[in-house]
């Protein structure tokens, strides 16, 4: 087991990991940093929990081993806010109940920035495409729909 | 009677929200402390087996290992009920389960506990397995909990109300069906975690991913053998928990006790696979109906039996069990019922508690079972459920007090809704509606131990600065309940449920409540908070009238001041009031109590299914079925929910649309299946979960009956509106195809057999046939109740 010094920027900040071949970018994320923001339901890949943008693409982040990434920029949850404001979308999950035990919020609300910024206007069903990679037991879904349009909506100035 | 609130009622978001939506929430497995270790559990690969030896020393010797424990470390036997005293933490002698936990390990890192499990040595002797009813009921099999062969009865019931021989004889008309319900687990996205910290001062400190710190507590008591003095139970945000985590676990007892072993903090964090395992979900109840009728659809008499495969320990299953026979009575004028249940032990992950407890099975085929007599008696659904339904403040014929009751404002309101009547039979082939109601208890009326203190305690505080803060061991698992109590209490003082302070669910710091199951916590610990703000209210506003020179009849407490009613230049702010009361009358600390009213019969089992109050819902669900595949689409479903009073309208329907969503998954996909012992799937892969792509919309129906007894009026939420939602899809295929699958999941390959029967010319029904020839306990014969009133 080879050790590797990785070099990524989270959220802005650039970091130095000393890492395993097999240390997957999620544990980097959640041990060596300490960003406990994203999270696991899972650890294979089932759950879309710990959902992350690379590079601007969402990926499962128990999924990637954290050397693939080297050199990568990395947004997790805890870099969703603009300059201390939060995402639109942060605010209008919590203002319409869109996370309930909120296990499945921080994956869900990345996987929604990354569909928004692909589609600004996304319809009911292209939400419901976008997420469901995005396992959620406790909301039945439907506010968290409501919640992305309403970000969408509001981003789009309306 | 109109009341005016100030926020109760409105739809203020969650108090956490925006942490939750930062990232800032912790959970469990977010908390790391210094020079913490990781711990794993070995688990058993046999359904049923002897341990003849455990061997640890290749495990102990590996660089890195801290710790490593088996079944004689913790030989104190415990369970969530106190007759059903049966788990060890870790197995002792014998395991029953694929997945059972054999010994633990504590270690540096995650890599060096895993190795080290796998240098474990298990000498098993495997034993015949019992995996079915039949095996079950057999006597030539080993007995689980136990010595040498026979049968695995964990717990059987009959009890008979009235004289269902007489109600027979007057019928016009009877019928019998058997149904089955296949298990189905809570998969909340949060795997369960706990991290334990021993101090050198002989403390122990638990956080978990718990719905029940309080029986946490007493159960490390217990097997720790620690005085409960120096254990602390914290449990941090949850994230879910749909009964999936109110039993005490192996992996609490065993961090704790590798932290005693290793002196340093512990932390287990189970795998997905793990949680299977751990399950306590859905039994597989397989049932039999019997119902008479008369021609107008009037019942005059039923008999149920039910069939539990409880898995390999007790758990919650004695009242599983008496839950499958409990709550018919409370949405139908049963006037002769008898109930006979039997719970037996397999070699498969417990059974337990899963959102509605007991009930979704049996209402399930009861719901079933009336559209098919509607059908025969040319009835409609909703007019056979409206001609039965239970009058509000009534009694039923097993000896439940029904209060306030809306059950026919919530079947009228949703076949209106969804334009049911003109739907019903009348859309094209492959589309099709159905309908069926349901009713839950507020809080179940005894707690699990015997004891007469209040199930719920609530303390306030209120600071010099007029800040206010709310002490409750109630646990939020995601439905709620913290912004339930900052709402009551933000109410009952004229402030703002944000601005409450909120310390919870921790064994040290907060006052006992029984914990998150049952939907007790908005009645229970709603009705504690109430009496407690009021406590508080009455000291401020005593001190303001009496600076004021004023009677405390004119002063009222809201937006933040306190005064004179219309009068604002004789009114002072809250945290001046907060002042003067204190300056008055000393330190500013209240407390309330809620205690259900004694409630339960005399009969043996009559303490399960008494709650203070019953919700009830009503529920259509519409589909679109594909007779080629047998896909079933749900097009949309209506649900309308006898809430009491909706706290908070936005969480309210929260609740109802997560209900929704559970049932349809319990409905159409989701099924804890074993290839004989083995599960077959265990993880979200196989286990399918609907996702954002199948879920239909939702319209809640929010109906305030204004329970008298709820605080301000309010009922339960959490578990109730799941119970329609399944027989109303099952009825609702039926509309469609016009076929009859008597067993959930209603799978793709059941519509296809069926449907196929039906062009053999046979009746398109798939389902269980025949029930075991089991021989139940002695029945029970129970007068009915004084005041009971036969329809
Ligand atoms: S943790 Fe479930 S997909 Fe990564
Ligand atoms: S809010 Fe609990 S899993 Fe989505």
């Amino acid at each position: 087991m080879a050790d590797h010094i990785l070099a990524i920027d989270v959220n802005g900040d650039r970091h130095r990991v000393l890492v395993t071949d097999q240390r997957t970018l999620l544990e980097v994320l959640r041990e060596d940093l300490g960003l406990t923001g994203t999270k696991h339901g899972c650890d294979v890949g089932e759950c879309g929990a710990c959902t992350v943008l690379v590079d601007d693409k969402p990926v499962l982040s128990c999924l990637v081993i954290a050397r693939q990434v080297d050199g990568s920029s990395v947004q997790t949850v805890e870099g969703l806010a603009h300059d201390g404001k939060p995402d639109l979308l942060q605010e209008a999950f919590a203002e319409l109940g869109a996370a309930q035990c909120g296990y499945c919020t921080p994956g869900m609300l990345i996987s929604a920035r990354s569909l928004l910024d692909d589609n600004p206007d996304p319809t009911t069903e292209e939400v419901q495409a976008g997420l469901a990679g995005n396992l959620c037991r406790c909301t039945g879904y439907i506010k968290i729909f409501d919640a992305v349009r309403l970000a969408a909506a509001r981003d789009r100035g309306l | 009677m109109t009341q005016s609130f100030s926020v109760v009622g409105k739809p203020l978001p969650r108090v956490d929200s925006m942490d939750q939506t930062m990232g800032k929430t912790q959970y469990v497995d977010d908390m790391t402390l210094p020079d913490m270790l990781v711990g794993r559990h070995l688990l058993s690969i046999h359904a049923h087996a002897r341990i003849l030896r455990i061997d640890t020393s290749r495990a102990e010797s590996l660089p890195g290992v801290r710790g490593v424990i088996t079944g004689s470390d913790l030989p104190i036997t415990y369970g969530i009920l106190p007759i059903s005293q049966d788990e060890h933490a870790l197995a002792v002698d014998r395991v029953r389960y694929v997945g059972e936990p054999v010994a633990a390990v504590a270690a540096v890192d995650a890599a060096t506990a895993e190795e080290a499990l796998g240098l474990i040595d298990v000498e098993y002797e495997p034993l015949d397995e019992v995996v079915t009813l039949e095996q079950a009921f057999a006597d030539d099999r080993p007995i689980l909990h136990g010595d040498g062969l026979g049968q695995n009865v964990h717990r059987s019931a009959a009890l008979e109300f009235g004289d269902v021989e007489e109600g027979f004889a007057r019928a016009d008309y009877i019928r019998e069906d058997v149904f089955f319900f296949g298990g189905n687990t809570h998969a909340a996205l949060e795997t369960h975690a706990a991290l334990a910290s021993y101090s050198q001062t002989g403390k122990l400190t638990l956080w978990s991913s718990t719905q029940v710190p309080h029986y946490v507590h007493r159960t490390l008591e217990k097997v720790l053998e620690l005085p409960a003095g120096r254990i602390r139970v914290v449990a941090p945000a949850i994230g879910g928990g749909f009964g999936g985590k109110t039993d005490p676990f192996s992996h609490e007892l065993t961090a704790a006790k590798l932290s005693m072993v290793t002196g340093k903090p512990v932390k287990i964090n189970l795998s997905r696979e793990e949680v299977f395992y751990a399950h306590r979900g859905r039994h597989p109840v397989l049932m039999w109906i019997k119902t008479g009728f008369e021609n107008d659809g009037t019942i005059t008499s039923m008999r149920f039996k039910t069939f539990l495969d409880g898995g390999a320990y007790g758990s919650y299953g004695v009242a599983s069990l008496y839950y499958t026979g409990a709550l018919q009575p409370t949405t139908y004028r049963i006037p002769n019922y008898r109930f006979e249940g039997v719970r037996v032990f397999t070699n498969k992950p417990p059974c337990g508690p899963k959102r509605g407890h007991g009930t979704p099975q049996p209402r399930f085929g009861l719901e079933c079972q009336l559209d098919k007599a509607a059908d025969h008696l040319g009835i409609d659904p909703a007019t056979i459920r409206r001609r039965n339904a239970v009058e509000p403040f009534s009694t039923t014929v097993n000896h439940l007090r029904i209060t306030s009751c809306a059950l026919v404002e919530c079947i009228d309101k949703v076949v209106e809704e969804s334009g049911f009547a003109g739907k019903h039979r009348q859309l094209p082939s492959g589309r099709g509606v159905g309908l069926a109601v349901g009713a839950y208890m507020s809080g179940a009326g005894l707690p699990i131990y015997f004891n007469d203190m209040p199930q719920s305690e609530v303390q306030v505080k209120v600071d010099r600065g007029g800040g206010v803060t709310v002490f409750s061991m109630a646990t939020d698992i995601g439905q709620g309940s913290t912004t339930m109590l900052a709402t009551v209490i933000a109410e009952s003082l004229g402030l703002e449920p944000a601005d409450m302070i909120m310390v919870t669910a921790d064994t040290d710091l907060t006052p006992v409540d029984l914990g998150s199951y049952s939907s007790r916590v908005t009645f229970m610990a709603g009705n504690a908070a109430v009496v407690a703000g009021r406590k508080i209210r009455s000291r401020v506003v005593q001190a303001v009238a009496d600076e004021l020179e004023t009677e405390p009849g004119s002063i009222v407490a809201e937006h933040g001041r306190v005064g004179v009613a219309g009068d604002p230049d004789r009114s002072v702010s809250w945290a001046d009031g907060v002042r003067l009361a204190i300056a008055a009358t000393g330190p500013l600390v209240e407390s309330g109590g809620y205690t259900a009213p004694k409630l339960a019969g005399s009969f043996r089992g009559a303490g399960v299914g008494i709650s203070p109050a019953y919700s009830y819902s009503a529920c259509v669900v519409e589909v679109d079925c594909d007779a080629a595949t047998g896909i079933v689409k749900v097009e949309r479903v209506w649900l309308a929910h006898d809430i009491g009073r909706a706290l908070n309208p936005l969480l309210t329907e929260g609740q109802v649309e997560g209900g929704v969503y559970m049932g349809l998954g319990e409905a159409l996909y989701e099924e804890h299946a074993f290839r004989g012992s083995l599960h077959r799937g265990p993880s979200l892969l196989d286990y399918k979960i609907p996702t954002a792509l199948d879920m239909p919309p939702v319209e809640t129906f929010l109906i305030e009956s204004d329970d008298p007894e709820g605080p301000f009026g309010a009922k339960e939420v959490g578990q109730g509106p799941l119970l329609p939602v399944i027989p109303a899809v099952a009825n609702a295929i039926h509309d469609a195809l016009g076929v009859r699958i008597d067993e959930v999941p209603i799978t793709p390959p059941k519509i296809v057999a069926a449907l196929r029967e039906v062009s053999r010319g046979r009746p398109g029904r798939v389902g269980p046939v025949t029930i075991p020839d089991y021989e139940f306990t002695r029945l029970t014969r129970v007068e009915v109740p004084e005041g009971f009133v036969t329809p």
